[in-house]
C-alpha cells in the first residue's frame, strides 16, 4: 500500500508539473510518432453501405499499437520518482515491447514477466524485447499467461519495492494504475475529437474499441464521456462464443469480483477462483477488465459486445483487403463489429474504430487459422 | 477478551511465545486436512492458520503456490475449510485462524462467510490482499460476531498508517518480517530485529506481534521471539513437509510433529 500512497502523491504532483507536461509532450511527438492519423475507410465504408467509416491508427504509433503511450508516460513517471528499475507484465509482448522500448530511451534498467505459455506462442516479441536490451522472465506458474506474469510482477514488487517502478500495461490493478493509464491513453480520444471536429464540422454518433484490459478503449471513449450522443460501444473477446466457456469476456459473461487490487467484472467459477480464459488474440486474453469499464456498463454510457474469434478473424481479412491495413487480432474485433454496426446506421452517420494495433505479430497465428504453412 | 487473546496472555504467563502454523486447507486433499491439523497442534502449534486456497495467491511464493494448485486440483472448495475447522476444534481447543484472499469470501458473501465462521469455531480471519482502508465493513460486521480481524504490516508501512492498521486489528498484528512474499529462506531478514523492536516499542503490549514470512528453522522462531515477538508463525517450511511426503500421510503427520516441536522449543523464553 505504502507504494501505491507514494505513487499516487507523486503522480498527482507531476500530472500539474509543466516541465514534466512538456517532456511528455515532446517524446509522444517526436519520438512515438503522435499526433497519430485518423483515416476516412472509404472502401469499407462503400462495402458496409451505410455510416462513413473513419479510423484512428494507433498502429502507426511507434512500437505498432498504443502501448506506447502509457509506457513512455509512466517511464518518465519513474524516472521523475527516482526509479532506476522498472518491472512490467506482458501477454502477447505489446505491453513487454513498449515498456522495453519506453526505458531503453529513458535509460531505466527494464525486466518484463511473461507467462512460459506466452513465451512460445510470442517468440518474436520475446526476442523484439531482448533486442531493446529488456530482460524476459518466463512465469510458470497457475495458467502460465497474463494473468500469471501480473501476479509475479506483483511478487517482485513487494520485494524490490524501494527501487522499483511497476510499470502497468493496462487500466487495471490497484487506484492509482487505472487512472494513470487512462490517462495517458486519453490522447487518442483528445486527437479522435480534434481531428474529426476539423474533418466532420461535428462529433461521430459511434465509437468502437476492442476491451481486454481496456487501455485502448478507455483512451478512446474518456473525452467523449460528456458527449452523450456519442455512442461508445467496447468489443470484448468472444472466443469460441460466449455459452461456450471458452471466451474473456469479463463484461459480458463475468460477475463481480475483487481480483489484482480492484473491484470489477471478471470471469471466475462459483467459489471465486478465477478461470482461464481464451481469445484467438493474446491481448485479450484476462479474465478481468479495468473498473472503469464497470462503472461505465452499470451506468450503460458505454455498451459492451463481443465478437468471436471467427468473426475477428473476419474483419482482419476484410480490412487488409479492403483498405491495405493489417490490424491486429485484438482491434479486429472492433473492425468486425464497426462493420456490422455501421451497416445498420445511415450514410450520412460516422462511426470511428479505434484501431489499436498492427496485426504483423499475428500473421502466424492467421496462417495457421487458414491452413497456411509459413 | 478474545480465545486468541488468552492463548498469548497464557503463554506469556509460562514465558513463551506463540507457534502459529499454517498449512493449505485440501493439499494433498480435503479428506487430509484434519490428519495433518492434528499433527501440528500434537507438535506443540498454539494457534493454527487454515489458508483456504485461491487460484492467484499474490502473497506468496512458490511453495505455497504449489499447496494452493494441489488443493484446487482435489477440488477442494471453501465450504471444507470450514468444516475442517469445525471438525478440528471437536478434538482440540487450539484457536483456528482463517487465511485467504478476498474474492473467495466475497463470491461466499461477506456476512455470510463470517457468520459461518463463528459457527465453526473459528477465532480470526486474515486476508492479505484486503487493505485496512477498504475493511470498515467487514471489520464491523467481525466485530459483532466476536471474530478476530488479524491485519498485516510490513517493512515499507509508516508509523501513519500503522495508527490506521492497529486501530482495525484484533488477535495479533501480522507483522511481514521482509520484503517479498511467504517462502522458506535461509537466513531471516537482517533487517528484521531491529524492526521488529521497532514495532514491539510503538505497540507496547496493545497486541500481540507475530511475526511471519520467511520463517522457516527453530533458530529463526527463538531469533524473532528474543527480538521481542509474541509469536511466530511457520508455513512454507510445513507445507513443504507436506509436498514432499503426500504419497504418505502417515509419515507427514509425524514429520509435521517433530518439526513443530523444535519450531516449538524456540518459543520458550526462560
Amino acid at each position: 500500500m505504502h507504494a501505491l500512497i507514494d505513487l499516487e502523491r507523486e503522480y498527482a504532483r507531476l500530472k500539474e508539473d509543466k516541465d514534466f507536461q512538456s517532456q511528455l509532450e515532446h517524446l509522444l511527438e517526436d519520438f512515438a510518432g503522435r499526433p497519430t492519423p485518423l483515416y476516412y475507410a472509404p472502401n469499407l465504408t462503400r462495402k458496409c453501405g451505410g455510416a462513413k467509416i473513419y479510423i484512428k491508427r494507433e498502429d502507426l504509433a511507434h512500437g505498432g499499437a498504443h502501448k506506447i503511450n502509457n509506457t513512455i508516460g509512466q517511464a518518465l513517471l519513474a524516472k521523475k520518482m527516482g526509479k532506476k528499475r522498472v518491472i512490467a507484465e506482458t501477454g502477447a509482448g505489446q505491453h513487454g515491447v513498449a515498456s522495453a522500448i519506453a526505458c531503453a530511451a529513458l535509460e531505466l534498467s527494464c525486466e518484463v514477466y511473461m507467462g512460459s505459455e506466452d513465451v512460445e506462442r510470442q517468440k518474436l516479441n520475446v526476442f523484439r524485447m531482448n533486442l531493446l536490451g529488456t530482460q524476459v522472465h518466463p512465469v510458470g506458474s497457475g495458467s502460465r499467461t497474463l494473468k500469471d506474469a501480473i501476479n509475479e510482477a506483483f511478487r517482485d514488487w513487494v520485494t524490490n519495492v524501494e527501487n522499483t517502478y511497476y510499470l502497468m500495461g493496462s487500466v487495471v490493478g490497484p487506484h492509482p494504475y487505472p487512472t494513470i493509464v487512462r490517462d495517458f491513453q486519453s490522447v487518442i480520444g483528445r486527437e479522435t475529437r480534434e481531428q474529426i471536429i476539423q474533418k466532420e464540422g461535428r462529433l461521430p454518433d459511434a465509437i468502437v474499441a476492442c476491451v481486454g484490459g481496456g487501455s485502448n478503449s478507455i483512451g478512446a471513449f474518456y473525452p467523449f464521456l460528456g458527449n452523450e450522443e456519442v455512442a461508445l460501444y467496447g468489443v470484448e473477446a468472444g472466443g469460441l462464443g460466449l455459452t461456450s466457456g471458452k471466451h474473456a469476456a469479463s463484461l459480458c459473461a463475468g460477475d463481480e469480483g475483487v481480483f489484482h487490487g480492484m473491484l470489477t467484472y471478471i470471469l471466475q467459477d462459483k467459489d471465486g477462483q478465477i478461470k482461464s480464459t481464451h481469445s484467438i488474440s493474446a491481448g485479450l486474453d484476462y479474465p478481468g477488465v479495468g473498473p472503469e469499464h464497470a462503472y461505465l456498463k452499470s451506468t450503460q454510457r458505454a455498451q459492451y459486445v463481443a465478437v468471436t474469434d471467427e468473426q475477428a478473424l473476419e474483419g482482419f481479412m476484410e480490412l487488409s483487403k479492403s483498405e491495405g491495413i493489417i490490424p491486429a487480432l485484438e482491434s479486429a474485433h472492433a473492425v468486425y463489429y464497426a462493420m456490422a454496426l455501421s451497416s445498420k446506421m445511415t450514410r450520412d452517420q460516422i462511426v470511428v474504430i479505434n484501431l489499436s494495433g498492427r496485426g504483423d505479430k499475428d500473421v502466424n497465428v492467421v496462417a495457421e487459422k487458414l491452413g497456411t504453412r509459413l | 477478551m478474545t480465545v486468541i487473546s488468552d492463548t498469548f496472555n497464557e503463554l506469556k504467563s509460562r514465558n513463551q511465545g506463540a507457534l502459529i502454523a499454517y498449512l493449505t486447507v485440501g493439499d494433498p486433499h480435503p479428506k487430509r486436512t484434519p490428519r495433518l491439523a492434528e499433527a501440528l497442534i500434537d507438535g506443540g502449534a498454539d494457534i493454527l492458520e487454515l489458508g483456504i486456497p485461491f487460484s492467484d495467491p499474490i502473497a506468496d511464493g512458490p511453495t505455497i503456490q504449489n499447496a494452493v494448485s494441489r488443493s484446487l486440483a482435489s477440488g477442494s472448495r471453501p465450504v471444507d475449510a470450514l468444516n475442517i475447522a469445525r471438525e478440528i476444534k471437536d478434538g482440540s481447543d487450539v484457536p483456528i485462524v482463517l487465511m485467504t484472499y478476498f474474492n473467495p469470501i466475497f463470491r461466499f458473501g461477506v456476512s455470510k462467510f463470517i457468520r459461518s465462521t463463528k459457527r465453526c469455531g473459528i477465532s480470526g480471519i486474515i486476508v492479505p490482499d484486503l487493505p485496512v482502508e477498504e475493511s470498515v465493513e467487514y471489520k464491523k460486521e467481525c466485530a459483532a460476531e466476536g471474530i478476530d480481524t488479524i491485519f498485516l504490516a510490513s517493512p515499507s508501512t509508516d508509523t501513519t498508517r500503522l495508527k490506521r492498521i492497529l486501530a482495525q486489528t484484533s488477535g495479533y498484528l501480522y507483522l511481514i518480517s521482509l520484503y517479498g512474499v511467504t517462502g522458506i529462506r535461509t537466513q531471516i531478514a537482517e533487517s528484521a530485529t531491529a524492526m521488529i523492536k521497532k514495532y514491539h516499542d510503538i505497540i507496547a503490549g496493545s497486541i500481540p506481534l507475530a511475526v511471519g514470512f520467511g520463517i522457516s528453522k527453530p533458530e529463526h522462531v527463538k531469533h524473532v521471539i528474543q527480538a521481542g515477538a509474541d509469536g511466530a508463525i511457520i508455513g512454507s517450511a510445513f507445507v513443504k513437509i507436506i509436498d514432499d511426503n503426500r504419497g504418505n500421510i502417515p509419515l507427514a503427520a509425524k514429520k509435521l510433529k517433530s518439526l513443530a516441536q523444535a519450531m516449538k522449543k524456540g518459543t520458550v523464553t526462560k
